[in-house]
Order: C-alpha cells, then sequence, then structure tokens
C-alpha cells in the first residue's frame, strides 16, 4: 500500500459496472413492460413463438431486474463508496485492480449466457432460482469474486471503523452466499445416470414441503439481502452524502441493522401460510413479519430525520427527491409485507394480483429510485462532469412515480377484488365466480398496469440518456462536489 | 414429542436468547456513550468526510501503532 499525497479514488470498475446496470435495467424493465401488456392483450404472447410467451419471459424479467440491475447497482456502488468510507483507493492495489475488473468480465459474460438460457427455455423450475447447476457454480464464483475483493479493500483501509454502509454490504454478501448455496443444492442427472437425459438438466436436492420451505427462506431472503439491506446501505451513504447532513442517529442505524438480522430470516415462512409446512412455523413467519416493521422503519425514519431543518433540500435537488420517496416507498412497502403476512389477510391476498403490486411498490418505489438516485450522485465524481439535465431529471421523477402509484393502486384494486371472488359462496356453498369471471373483471387494471410500465420505462429511458449526456457531453468539473452533486 | 414440536420449542428459546441479546446491545451502546467510552455519533462524519486527503475518523494505522506500543509495555 503507497502513502502518496496526490493519491485518487480509482473508480474503473465502479464504472463498468455503471453501465452494465444501465443496460440489464432498461433489458429487465422492457421485458417487465411487455409481460404487463401479455397479460392485458393475451394475443402479445404469440409474437416471436415460444421464446415470447408469458412463461418464457417471466423469469428472463424477474432475473434480469434482481441478478442484472440490482446487483450490478449494488457492484457499482460498492466499488464506489466502499473506497471513500474506507479510506483507501483502488489504484493502491494491483491485486484489487486486477480482481475488481475480472469480477466484472466473469459477471457480464456469465449474464448475458444466464439470460440466454432463461430464453432457451432451460431451467431449474425453482421461483428465483431458475439458473441450471452449472450457472449456479458461474455464479458461486462471480460471488466468491467479490467477496475476496470486499475483504481485501476492508483489510488495506485506513479508517478504523467501518462504516454503517459497509456493515450492509457485508451482510449482502454472506447473505445471499448462504442463501443461494442452500436453495441451489440439485443433482446433474446427466452424471448420475451415465450421460442419459440433458447437461442442462438437474433435480433439487429437497422434495415436497422440505423444498418449498428451503424455496422460500431463499426467496424471501433474496428480497432482504437483495433488495433491501443493500439498497439501505446505500441510503446510509449517499443520503447524508449529497444533503450534507450525517446521519441522525448513528446508534440507531446499528440497532436496526442488528434488528433486521436478527428477524428477517424467520419470515420466509409466511410464503407458506395455509399450506402444509408446521403450524408453528406459519405462526413464527407471521409473526416476524410483524415485528419486522421495527427496523425497516427505524432505517426509513432515521433517513427521513437526517433531513430534519433541511427540507428546503427536497425543492432544491431532485436528488433529495428521489432518495427521500425511496425511503417512502421503503416504510410503506414494509407496513403493506406484514399486513399481507397476517393469517388471515393472506388467505386473501395469496395468489392474487396484490402480491406483484406490493413487490413492485418495493422494488419501482426504493430498489430502483435509490439505485438511479445513487449512480446521478456517482456520475459527476466518476466523470468529472456536471449532470446533463436537471429538468430531464425532474420530468423523469415524475413520470415514474406516477407509474409507481398506477402500478400498486391498480394491483391494489384488482388483487382485493380477485381474492373476495375466489372466495365467495352461496347460500348453498357452492362458488359463485368462475375464474374466467374474475379475468374479465380485472381486465381494466392489467391494462392499468401496462401504462404504469411503458411510463416508468419511459422514465428510465430519460434516467439512461441523462447518464450518457452527463458522461459525454456534461460540463467539465474543475473540482468534486462535495456535497450537492451538481447539474445544469 | 416429536421432531416437529422439539422444533418449535427450539425455536421459541432461540427467539428468546437472541430477543435478550438484542436488548443487551442496545444499552451497551447508551452505557458506553454515557460512560464516555465511545462516541458513536461521531462515526456519521465517515459519509461526509471521504475525499482522499481527509483524516479518518479513527486511525486504523494509528491505532495499531498505539496498541502495539501498549503490548510492548
Amino acid at each position: 500500500m503507497q502513502s502518496n499525497a496526490a493519491l485518487e479514488y480509482d473508480y474503473t470498475v465502479a464504472k463498468m459496472f455503471t453501465y452494465v446496470t444501465i443496460l440489464f435495467g432498461f433489458l429487465g424493465m422492457l421485458v417487465g413492460t411487455i409481460l404487463a401488456l401479455q397479460l392485458a392483450f393475451p394475443e402479445l404472447n404469440y409474437l416471436i413463438g415460444e421464446y415470447g410467451t408469458f412463461s418464457r419471459l417471466r423469469p428472463v424479467h424477474t432475473n434480469t431486474v434482481i441478478f442484472g440491475f440490482t446487483v450490478s447497482g449494488v457492484f457499482a456502488t460498492w466499488y464506489y463508496f466502499a473506497q471513500r468510507v474506507l479510506k483507501v483507493s483502488m489504484a493502491e492495489s494491483r491485486f484489487l485492480m486486477i480482481l475488481g475488473k475480472a469480477h466484472f468480465w466473469v459477471y457480464f459474460i456469465g449474464a448475458l449466457i444466464a439470460t440466454i438460457t432463461l430464453v432457451f427455455g432451460i431451467s431449474a423450475g425453482k421461483e428465483y432460482a431458475q439458473y441450471e447447476w452449472w450457472i449456479d457454480i458461474v455464479i458461486v464464483i462471480i460471488w466468491l469474486m467479490w467477496g475476496v475483493s470486499i475483504f481485501g479493500i476492508i483489510g488495506i483501509r485506513r479508517e478504523k471503523v467501518l462504516y454503517v454502509s459497509i456493515w450492509y454490504y457485508l451482510a449482502c454478501f454472506l447473505g445471499i452466499a448462504m442463501l443461494y448455496l442452500f436453495n441451489n443444492m440439485s443433482i446433474p442427472t446427466y452424471f448420475m445416470t451415465d450421460g442419459l437425459g440433458s447437461i442442462n438438466h438437474s433435480v433439487s436436492m429437497y422434495a415436497g414441503t422440505n423444498d418449498a420451505l428451503v424455496q422460500w427462506w431463499y426467496g424471501h431472503n433474496a428480497v432482504a439481502f437483495g433488495f433491501t439491506v443493500p439498497i439501505v446501505g446505500m441510503i446510509y451513504y449517499f443520503l447524508p452524502k449529497e444533503s450534507g447532513q450525517a446521519i441522525y442517529s448513528y446508534k440507531l442505524s446499528l440497532l436496526s441493522f442488528w434488528g433486521l438480522m436478527f428477524v428477517y430470516l424467520w419470515a420466509g415462512s409466511h410464503h407458506l401460510l395455509w399450506s402444509t409446512v408446521p403450524d408453528w412455523m406459519q405462526t413464527m413467519g407471521s409473526a416476524f413479519s410483524i415485528v419486522l416493521i421495527l427496523p425497516s422503519w427505524g432505517s426509513a425514519i432515521n433517513m427521513l430525520l437526517t433531513m430534519k431543518g433541511e427540507w428546503n433540500q427536497l425543492a432544491e435537488n431532485p436528488l433529495i427527491k428521489f432518495m427521500v420517496i425511496a425511503s417512502t416507498f421503503y416504510m410503506l412497502s414494509t407496513i403493506e409485507g406484514p399486513i399481507q403476512a397476517i393469517k388471515s389477510v393472506n388467505a386473501i391476498a395469496h395468489f392474487t394480483d396484490w402480491i406483484p403490486g406490493h413487490v413492485h411498490d418495493g422494488v419501482l418505489g426504493w430498489v430502483v429510485f435509490m439505485t438511479m438516485a445513487a449512480l446521478f450522485h456517482m456520475a459527476p465524481r466518476m466523470w468529472k462532469r456536471e449532470i446533463y439535465s436537471k429538468k430531464l431529471m425532474g420530468i423523469q421523477f415524475w413520470m415514474q412515480t406516477t407509474a409507481v402509484v398506477l402500478y400498486f393502486t391498480s394491483m391494489w384494486v384488482a388483487g382485493i377484488t380477485q381474492g373476495m371472488m375466489w372466495r365467495a359462496v352461496d347460500e348453498y356453498g357452492n362458488l359463485v365466480y368462475s375464474f374466467i369471471d374474475t379475468v374479465t373483471v380485472l381486465h381494466p387494471y392489467y391494462v392499468i398496469r401496462g401504462v404504469s410500465g411503458v411510463l416508468y420505462l419511459t422514465g428510465f429511458i430519460l434516467f439512461a440518456y441523462n447518464m450518457y449526456k452527463t458522461i459525454t457531453a456534461g460540463r467539465e468539473l474543475t473540482e468534486e462536489p462535495q456535497f450537492k452533486t451538481p447539474m445544469a | 414429542m416429536d421432531i416437529q414440536d422439539i422444533q418449535g420449542y427450539g425455536m421459541f428459546f432461540l427467539t428468546i436468547f437472541l430477543t435478550v441479546i438484542l436488548y443487551w446491545y442496545i444499552i451497551y451502546l447508551y452505557r458506553s456513550e454515557k460512560k464516555g467510552e465511545r462516541d458513536f455519533e461521531k462515526y456519521g462524519r465517515i459519509a461526509l468526510d471521504d475525499s482522499i486527503g481527509t483524516p479518518p475518523v479513527e486511525d486504523k494505522i494509528a491505532s495499531e501503532r498505539e496498541n502495539t506500543k501498549e503490548q510492548i509495555k
């Protein structure tokens, strides 16, 4: 490690991951919008044969937004802010630079191949864990490379204390590592049958209820450690830095961290309410989901209180607006989730459109807003250029906020209508409605969702354009902005 | 008592144990700050003063040097 006064942070790897975050964000949201339109207009299923059907595209959407957009956003922000809060440049370690670049290329090529396998229907058939066994091995390698990079840079740091955002990213690394390994344990049939069957096929090591339990322990905690933990880590760095206000209560941030770690892991069984898993486990899933409100709101309120006395920034700085609305959507989705996990509410909500409604107010309002805000904050510091257009950012903000509101309100109404219609019985106990009755009633809401998808995607294209113009044509900056991001 | 009951009771007592640890952590945070042993709030500055030229809030290298000196004594 060198000790050099003229040393600068090296953003080479952060820049590479930034490009890919935008690319995968666009692809994932494009496919998502197509899926929303397919549900409203089923004829759209048959545009490109088997490759364009809902069933083929749905895993492409979920995996691209999770493992493409979000994970590369996590990597991009990590390679940016970790250097800064640890007070060490990646340029100080040749090993870390080579590893970081290798991490990027293995990830990028791996992600492209993985997406193509899904388009061709190669799937392990487990939700959010569709990648086949050999892709899982590549993913484990990518994750380990990131791990070495994380602990490598922590090892050569100058700042003794690990800032709270680092804790969250560490939890993301460890949590996903544990979940991914256990849920994807499978046996490749080709090797177990002396060459019979396809190399692209495997059988899960778990069966029946056990498989469901492991799957939802994974599924729910993938939300925890992929969509919650690193994004909370992001806001704990980017909101204070952008606003120039230290976290309202650092102690509360630590407490919320341990609260989240303690509670989140036990809540997954709320996905299996009214199923064949033990009753105590269902009750536990419900109870822990309710308790989960405390650490979630602890972080969100801490962020809102960070803006105490500085609310004028909300009107002056669109980036603060993005982050505050992200925090607000985090509060909304973390109160909505526990409500859905109450057994009696779940009896109506489960399998209905309220569930994707809940997921999307979380991901569109919280994860994507926060990731875009982080990239906007990083861009002038990495490329030493002013943000190309503040006005465009404002248009994007309102377009996407409207889209999220349209999405979740239409799905609330659709979901509750659907749930009530499925359960409606006449005086003799016969079902009042057939399935197609619900589809007819829900059609207008599916159209609204399609419109919201188009709006949100358009907003994302504006974001990508603003970033592109910032990188290529933004006014050059002579010195790094300390807090507020400069924008034209 | 079958395996499901054992799992259920195991989970219950583990929850109690972890809750006690979590509450102990809250007490630890506030007590150590009250006694003047640690000022947690100053760590919030790490995000704000993050230029490579600004001194760390707690210098790792200086602290390691300090520890080594104490060990030698």
